[in-house]
Parts: structure tokens; C-alpha cells; sequence
């Protein structure tokens, strides 16, 4: 049973086709790759997945609790039906703490109501302390324990993009969505954030799919890669059947 | 994470402490009339920096119309303690209900807009609830609402001030004030992690709006008279000139900045005629030379360097 | 019939005097992001350099116009370096907060040199009425030279900044201020030009108001400097045709307003329009819309 189905999707801006016609299905438990140059729509594929853009025609469908169908998608609905995502250019709260900052993705996770933020009543303290405890647990997965006071910003690159993986988590997700996870790491990095996603994906059950350029990280890890160019999917498959597909030498190498 | 720890316990002997101590020199004398008009006006202040500062200096929203829900309140206070006969807290609780409801009413639509935009639409429905203040026959129209009884005493003030303060901190600190901070911080992201943007920001719209309609009912119910000029433009900017001297998203700083800005403006009453003048030049001062305010660090987005990479992001 | 034909000049005038102004705060918008609270009141300042220059040396109406004109233009840039370009690189509500400190500034100050009260401009122009179509509905003389001299100016702001080298500068600042300078456009020198060039239209506006109206104060620039802010917001701030729009838009609604008996209701009238076009279109009329990019 796949958990996500896209049929037809298409999304064009003004004239311009971002991403045309695309058709796949993906089951649960993998990671997934996602590859191709530069403006091939990549990230426009992302945004369809998580509401921030409507699709112009065809459909996403998840199925991971239930059906849910991108007519229904809303940005801020996503972590709710069990979607979370972190950004090609790294979003976090610059001037929150890395503790605030994951403690944010655990949001659709608190259960108590505007009274009991104002006047501190019980269901404040249990639901904060809980909270606070998972995204102890969270950080020490990450290995950011002892900066959880520090700013976001005052961080190194590779560490914020570890702390936008931790803050997806915190909103207990099935599928993640990571889009370009070690751009700007150096190799020792990126061949750490493997072993990681690798794991964490074991750990949390998740579903992933990832936008990567870094070549030995998707060969390495993931299950399944698509190919996009010029906003189509031009090929898929295992990473050793896309890596010797012509299509795809031709897309990265330019040629005929 | 507990309700008696040693710091909170301190802190509410400091509180109490203040307010039986001010409360005595009131009393006994010490404190004269004059002072404790300026110790009113300071409270009142306070709630409105602090308020506005939950939906400016947090939320990250853009407002240039908070006087209009202290007016709103204000009316509200004075026509149920005036023209109703109600007691003080049916005023004060009135005047906070019908604030919060403006601030629902005008929140939903406004709120859509960003940054520039949006002060100038918040500013825009700030002016209309004054001209319709001026020329609604019930309450006064131009010639103002008189003769509201004075309840407004030193324990109402106090505890209204301590109340308001207490429950925007607490508020910030909760989940739901992360959301809004996080909204201010970078609305995409914190929409991303399953913020809804819009109902959080009409939830600090509103409260701020419950917050200054308060203050409204401590200013109604202390100067008798109340007349819709004075909740103008000019007041809105005072009110945003204190949450910035004194720091964007620093409560700390709003309670300071609204301390100082009023015993300045209280000095400059000695120089009536050049009072606006040295003002500005105050104001032009500090801008330049803190622009961060007292208490201030943080650069939210929207405060940001201006410029055109910004103007950019204006549209999202 | 009549009366409506007499309450469109009315507002045609109206509105040349908002879009006269509202053309100085969308270009300072454009290039600074600043919303220059205290354009309005380097109107009032034109006024009353309208006013000394008539009353106390009789100088007729276009010296006056252009004299006031380039007195507004060297205040507006003595303004932009003395204020405005110590906050250029902080908080946008800090630049904001300056700019009413230079507002209060402007106006105590003014109030304080020349008091509170207000004064009568001059009868600078004949005071003569044609009537329009041999209907009972007038065309007073002061009329036509607003909105003559009004589309002049336009005439040349609009020649200003589509064929001169200044106004390519100006645009090219407006789109993308870190590009125009790595092509060697000299920030300071466009800046101090556009902030010239609409405190010129602001003074203009400011002659123009005092010999219609025939009286000005202190505080006079706050109400119409507001008003003509909404009309370039209302027009999309920063899009120099949207100024026009706006100030006549606006200035057309609000004659509309007060002739059908609304005029205690014409500034609420005037914010509800802002507010409704901003709902229907978030940057105003003809303002583009940008979208962040995620």
C-alpha cells in the first residue's frame, strides 16, 4: 500500500511550467531521493507536497492516517496529518534558542488552551514538561545538549541544519521532507548526517524524501531516486539503475 | 517548572512588598495628588506598552492604531460606570470584552496584510473609531463624556498593571507564545511547523486589544472626562515609542520605557511652549543612538535592515 | 446635473493637491522604504514660505510657486542628511520614529516661531468664475491653475524620470538597491534628488493650498500629509502612477462624500476605501505583488 500517490501533478507560474505531469507512488519505510540540476523543479515538487503551493492540476494523495488529498492541504495543516519539512535555505527562528526552536515543532502537540497559558493551570506544567523532556531527548539525538540556550544564529551552518532535522521531528512526523540536508557541509559532515538520517529513520518509523545534490549521500542511503529535469520526471529507480540511465548522464552532462 | 519555586516566591513578596509600601505613602500623604496622577498615568502606560508589545514587539505585527482599543475601552468603561451605574469591575471587565472584540473584528481583515501595509490599514481603523466616536450623539460626540466616577484608585491601578504583566509573561512563555514569537521571527517556517498564522495573530491582536481596553477603564474612571481627540494618531505613536525605547519583545523593557518616557514628558511640562520640540529632538536622539531600545537585542525580521533585498520579501 | 458637474472640479482639485503630495512620500518610499511622516509637513512649510513671500515682499504667484518650490526641495534634503541618513542602515521602525520626530520637529517648531494661529494668505489671483456649459455650475480661475499647474509638474516628473539620467538612477535604486549600486550609481546623489524633487511638489502643493483656501497654520499638514499617504497606499506606495490615481481617487470620493452629506463622515469614508482596496488588493491599485520566495 503506497503512502503517497501523485497523479498528473502540475504547477506552472504565469506561463512558466515549474513542474508538469508528474506520476509516482511511494511506499512507507524508505528514503527517497530526489535529484536532477538546478531549476528542475525540485523544490517547486517540495512546496506542492506541503501546501505551500496548490498544484494547477492533478493531485497529491497521502495516506498515512488517513486519505488526505492536496485539495485540502494548508501549510500549517501539514504537520497535522503527519508532514514535516525542513528548508533549502535553512529557516529557523534566528533569534529563539535552539531549545524554543524545536520546542516550536512539537506545537501541534500540546494540548492545553489559552486560560492555562495565561493563568499557569496544571495542564501547563504536565504538557510543557513533557514537551520539554522529548525535545531533551530530541537534542541529545542531535548532539546539541549542551547549546540548547544558545541562538539559532549563533550556530555553524551544519549544526542549524541539524537543528531544522530535530525541530521536523518534534512534530512526531511519518514523512520528512528534507530539502538539500547537507548542502554546506563538509564531507565528514555529510557522511555523519547519513549514518543519522539513516537511523533516525529506523528509529522515529519514518518515511523519508530528500532533495540532494551531494551524490555519494543518495547513492548511499536512499531506496528509490527520481530524476527531474526542466519539470518533468525524466527517470526512476534504484540509484544504480538512474545512475546508468542515458536520460539522466544527458540531464547532469548537458549533450544531445 | 513549579509554581512555588524560590525565584517566583521572591518575586510575588516583591510585588506585594511595592504595593503596601507605595500604598502607605499614598495614604499618609507622602505621595500628593500631582505624584500619583503621574503614577496613574505611568501605570496605565505600562499596560498599553506592555499589550502593544505582545502584538509589535512579539508577534512581529506592525501596529499603529493601539489608542483606538484604549478608547474603545474607556467608552465602554465610562458609559457602564456613568450612564449604567455599574461598579468598577463590571467597568474594568466591559471595557476589556468589548476591546477584545474590536480587536477580533478589526484583526480577521487586517491581519492579512504585512509590514507597512498593515500599520497604516491598523492606523486607518484607529481614525474611524474615532470619527465615529466624534460624531455618536450618546457618548458626547466632539464635546466628550463627562462626569464618569473617579474609582480608579492606587489598588485597581496596581493590580491591573501586575495582572497585565503577569499574564502576557505567562502567555509569551507558553506554546502559544512561542507561535507568536516564531510568526515574528519567519511566518513561513512557523506555518510549516503547524502554526496557524492567522489565528495566532488575531489571538495577540485581541489580547493586546483586551489589555489596552483595560487601561481605557483606568484612564475613564480617573480623569472623569474623556473626549475621542485624545486617543488619536499621536497617542498610538506614543504607545509604540515606548515598546521601541524600551525594546521590542522585552517586557522588562516596555515597564522601563514607559517609567522613563513619562517622567521626561512630566520635566518637559516645565517648558510649555518647546515641550513638542525638545520631545522630538528626544526621540530623534534615541533613535539614533539605540534604535535597539534599553532592553532590546533581538532584530526581529520585520525590523530588520530596510532596503530593497528586504522590500522583496514584503509580498509573502 | 449642475451639482455634480461643480462637486467633479471641486474634486479634481482636491485631488491634485493629494496627488502632489502623495507623489513625494511614494517616491521616497520607493527608494528608501521609509514612510516619510514628515512630508506633510514640508507642505505646510511651502505654505508658509507662499505666505511670507506674497504678504511681506508681494512677490506674485509663479515666483512665489517656484521660490517656495526650491526652499521645500533644499529643506527636504537638508531633512534626508541631517535625519533621515544617520537610521538608514537600522530598524525600519526606528526610520519610522525619526520620521516623526521630524514631523513634531517641523511642526512645534514652525508653531513656536510663528504661533499657533492661523493665518490669510493673500489674494494672489483674480478672482474671477466661468461658468461651464451655460449651466449654473462654476469653473473658478484658482481651479484651473491647480490643475494646471499640477499636470505641468507631472509633465515634468514624468519626463524627469523615464528620459533624464537622475531619474534612471532613481527607478533602477527603486528596484533593486545592492544592483544599482554595483553599477556605479551613487546612492547619496539619488537620494538627495528624490527627496529634492518630491519636497518641490510637496512645497508646490502648499502655495497652491494657501492661495485656495486662503488659510494656513501650523498643524496644517498633518490631515492632508495623512490623506495623501492613503492615496499612494490606496495607489500601491512606490508606483509613481499609483500616486496620481490614489490623490485623485481620493480626493474625488471625499468631494463625493461631503456633497451627499457625509462630510462629518469623509476622512472615515476616506480609511474605509484604504482599508476595502487593501483587503481587495494587498499592495494597493497598481502595486506589484511579490511573493517570498520558500
Amino acid at each position: 500500500m503506497p503512502i503517497i500517490k501523485v497523479n498528473n501533478l502540475s504547477k506552472s507560474f504565469g506561463g512558466v511550467k515549474a513542474v508538469s505531469n508528474i506520476n509516482m507512488t511511494i511506499d512507507g519505510g524508505e528514503i527517497i531521493g530526489v535529484i536532477g540540476p538546478n531549476g528542475a523543479g525540485k523544490t517547486t515538487f517540495f512546496n506542492l507536497l506541503t501546501g505551500i503551493y496548490s498544484p494547477s492540476s492533478g493531485e497529491v494523495v497521502y495516506n498515512l492516517d488517513k486519505e488526505i488529498s492536496s485539495k485540502s492541504f494548508k501549510p500549517y495543516k501539514m504537520t497535522g496529518y503527519g508532514v514535516a519539512r525542513t528548508f533549502q535555505n535553512i529557516r529557523l527562528f534566528k533569534n529563539m534558542s535552539i531549545l524554543d526552536n524545536v520546542l516550536l515543532g512539537y506545537h501541534n502537540n500540546m494540548r492545553y488552551g489559552l486560560l492555562s497559558s495565561l493563568f499557569r493551570l496544571p495542564s501547563f506544567y504536565k504538557n510543557e514538561s513533557k514537551a520539554y523532556e522529548e525535545v531533551l531527548k530530541l537534542l541529545e539525538i542531535f548532539n546539541l545538549l549542551d547549546k540548547k540556550d544558545e541562538l539559532a544564529s549563533s550556530l555553524p551552518y551544519g549544526e542549524q541544519r541539524k537543528v531544522e532535522i530535530a525541530r521536523a521531528l518534534a512534530a512526531k512526523p511519518k514523512l520528512l521532507l528534507l530539502d538539500e540536508p547537507a548542502a554546506g557541509m563538509n564531507p565528514n559532515e555529510t557522511k555523519e548526517l547519513t549514518a543519522l538520517i539513516n537511523w533516525i529513520k529506523d528509529e522515529f518509523k519514518l518515511t523519508i524524501i530528500l532533495i540532494e545534490h551531494d551524490m555519494s549521500l543518495v547513492m548511499g542511503i536512499c531506496s528509490k531516486v527520481f530524476v527531474f529535469d526542466y519539470g518533468t520526471l525524466i527517470a526512476s529507480g534504484t540509484p544504480n539503475e538512474v545512475q546508468n540511465n542515458e536520460q539522466v548522464i544527458k540531464a547532469y552532462l548537458g549533450g544531445e | 517548572m513549579k509554581l512555588f519555586n524560590k525565584k517566583n516566591t521572591l518575586s510575588m513578596l516583591a510585588v506585594l512588598g511595592v504595593y503596601a509600601i507605595a500604598g502607605l505613602l499614598i495614604n499618609t500623604g507622602f505621595i500628593d495628588s500631582y505624584i500619583f496622577l503621574n503614577i496613574v498615568l505611568i501605570g496605565i502606560n505600562i499596560i498599553l506598552a506592555v499589550s502593544l508589545n505582545l502584538i509589535t514587539g512579539f508577534t512581529g505585527q506592525f501596529s499603529l492604531g493601539h489608542a483606538a482599543f484604549m478608547s474603545i475601552g474607556a467608552y465602554a468603561a465610562g458609559i457602564l460606570t456613568a450612564k449604567l451605574d455599574q461598579p468598577f469591575w463590571v467597568g474594568i471587565a466591559g471595557a476589556a470584552l468589548f476591546a477584545a472584540f474590536a480587536g477580533i473584528v478589526i484583526g480577521i481583515p487586517t491581519l492579512r496584510l504585512k509590514g507597512d501595509y498593515l500599520a497604516i490599514a491598523t492606523l486607518g481603523f484607529a481614525e474611524i473609531v474615532k470619527i465615529i466616536g466624534l460624531n455618536t450623539e450618546y457618548i458626547g460626540g466632539a464635546t466628550g463624556l463627562n462626569d464618569i466616577p473617579r474609582y480608579t484608585t492606587w489598588t485597581w491601578l496596581y493590580f491591573c498593571v501586575a495582572a497585565t504583566v503577569l499574564l502576557i509573561s505567562n502567555f509569551i512563555k507558553s506554546y502559544k507564545g512561542r507561535a507568536c514569537i516564531a510568526i515574528g521571527e519567519d511566518e513561513i517556517a512557523a506555518e510549516a511547523m503547524g502554526v496557524n498564522t492567522t489565528y495566532y495573530k488575531v489571538l495577540a491582536f485581541t489580547l493586546g486589544a483586551f489589555f489596552a481596553g483595560i487601561a481605557g477603564a483606568l484612564y475613564a474612571n480617573y480623569f472623569y472626562f474623556l473626549k475621542p481627540d485624545s486617543f488619536g494618531f499621536m497617542k498610538s505613536i506614543d504607545i509604540l515609542v515606548i515598546v521601541v525605547f524600551g525594546g521590542m519583545g522585552s517586557i522588562k523593557g516596555s515597564i522601563i520605557g514607559a517609567i522613563l518616557l513619562s517622567v521626561i514628558s512630566l520635566f518637559l511640562q516645565g517648558i510649555p511652549e518647546l515641550r513638542m520640540v525638545v520631545y522630538s529632538l528626544i526621540l530623534f536622539l534615541i533613535m539614533v543612538y539605540r534604535p535597539q531600545g534599553i532592553m532590546g537585542k533581538s532584530s526581529l525580521k520585520f525590523f530588520r535592515k530596510r532596503g530593497v533585498l528586504y522590500a522583496n520579501h514584503q509580498g509573502k | 446635473m449642475e451639482q455634480l458637474t461643480q462637486q467633479f472640479v471641486n474634486g479634481v482639485s482636491l485631488g491634485s493637491i493629494y496627488a502632489l503630495i502623495a507623489l513625494g512620500y511614494t517616491m521616497v518610499y520607493g527608494i528608501i522604504k521609509l514612510i516619510n511622516f514628515a512630508h506633510g509637513d514640508i507642505y505646510m512649510i511651502g505654505a508658509y514660505i507662499g505666505f511670507a513671500l506674497t504678504s511681506f515682499l508681494h512677490v506674485g504667484f509663479f515666483p512665489a510657486l517656484i521660490i517656495s518650490m526650491l526652499l521645500c526641495a533644499l529643506l527636504g534634503v537638508l531633512i534626508e542628511k541631517v535625519a533621515y541618513k544617520p537610521v538608514r542602515n537600522s530598524t525600519r521602525i526606528a526610520a519610522l520614529i525619526t520620521a516623526i520626530s521630524v514631523s513634531l520637529f517641523l511642526e512645534y517648531g514652525m508653531m513656536y516661531f510663528v504661533k499657533a494661529e492661523t493665518r490669510t494668505f493673500p489674494e494672489l489671483l483674480p478672482n474671477k468664475q466661468i461658468s461651464i456649459l451655460n449651466t449654473s455650475a462654476v469653473l473658478d480661475i484658482k481651479n484651473i491653475y491647480i490643475i494646471f499647474v499640477t499636470i505641468s509638474l507631472m509633465l515634468v516628473l514624468q519626463y524627469t524620470i523615464y528620459k533624464t539620467k537622475v531619474g534612471k538612477s532613481m527607478r533602477a535604486v527603486s528596484l533593486d538597491r545592492d544592483a544599482a549600486q554595483l553599477m556605479g550609481i551613487d546612492m547619496n546623489k539619488t537620494i538627495s534628488y528624490t527627496f529634492a524633487i518630491g519636497s518641490a511638489l510637496a512645497g508646490a502643493a502648499g502655495v497652491l493650498v494657501g492661495t485656495y483656501y486662503n488659510s494656513i497654520n501650523p498643524l496644517m499638514g498633518v490631515v492632508p500629509g495623512l490623506k495623501a499617504f492613503v492615496a499612494a497606499v490606496i495607489g500601491g506606495i512606490g508606483v509613481i502612477p499609483g500616486a496620481v490615481l490614489g490623490g485623485f481617487f481620493l480626493g474625488m470620493t471625499e468631494t463625493m462624500v461631503s456633497a451627499f452629506g457625509g462630510s462629518l463622515y469623509k476622512d472615515a469614508v476616506a480609511f474605509a476605501i484604504l482599508i476595502l482596496v487593501l483587503l481587495a488588493k494587498p499592495n494597493g491599485l497598481l502595486g506589484r505583488n511579490i511573493k517570498e520566495k520558500v
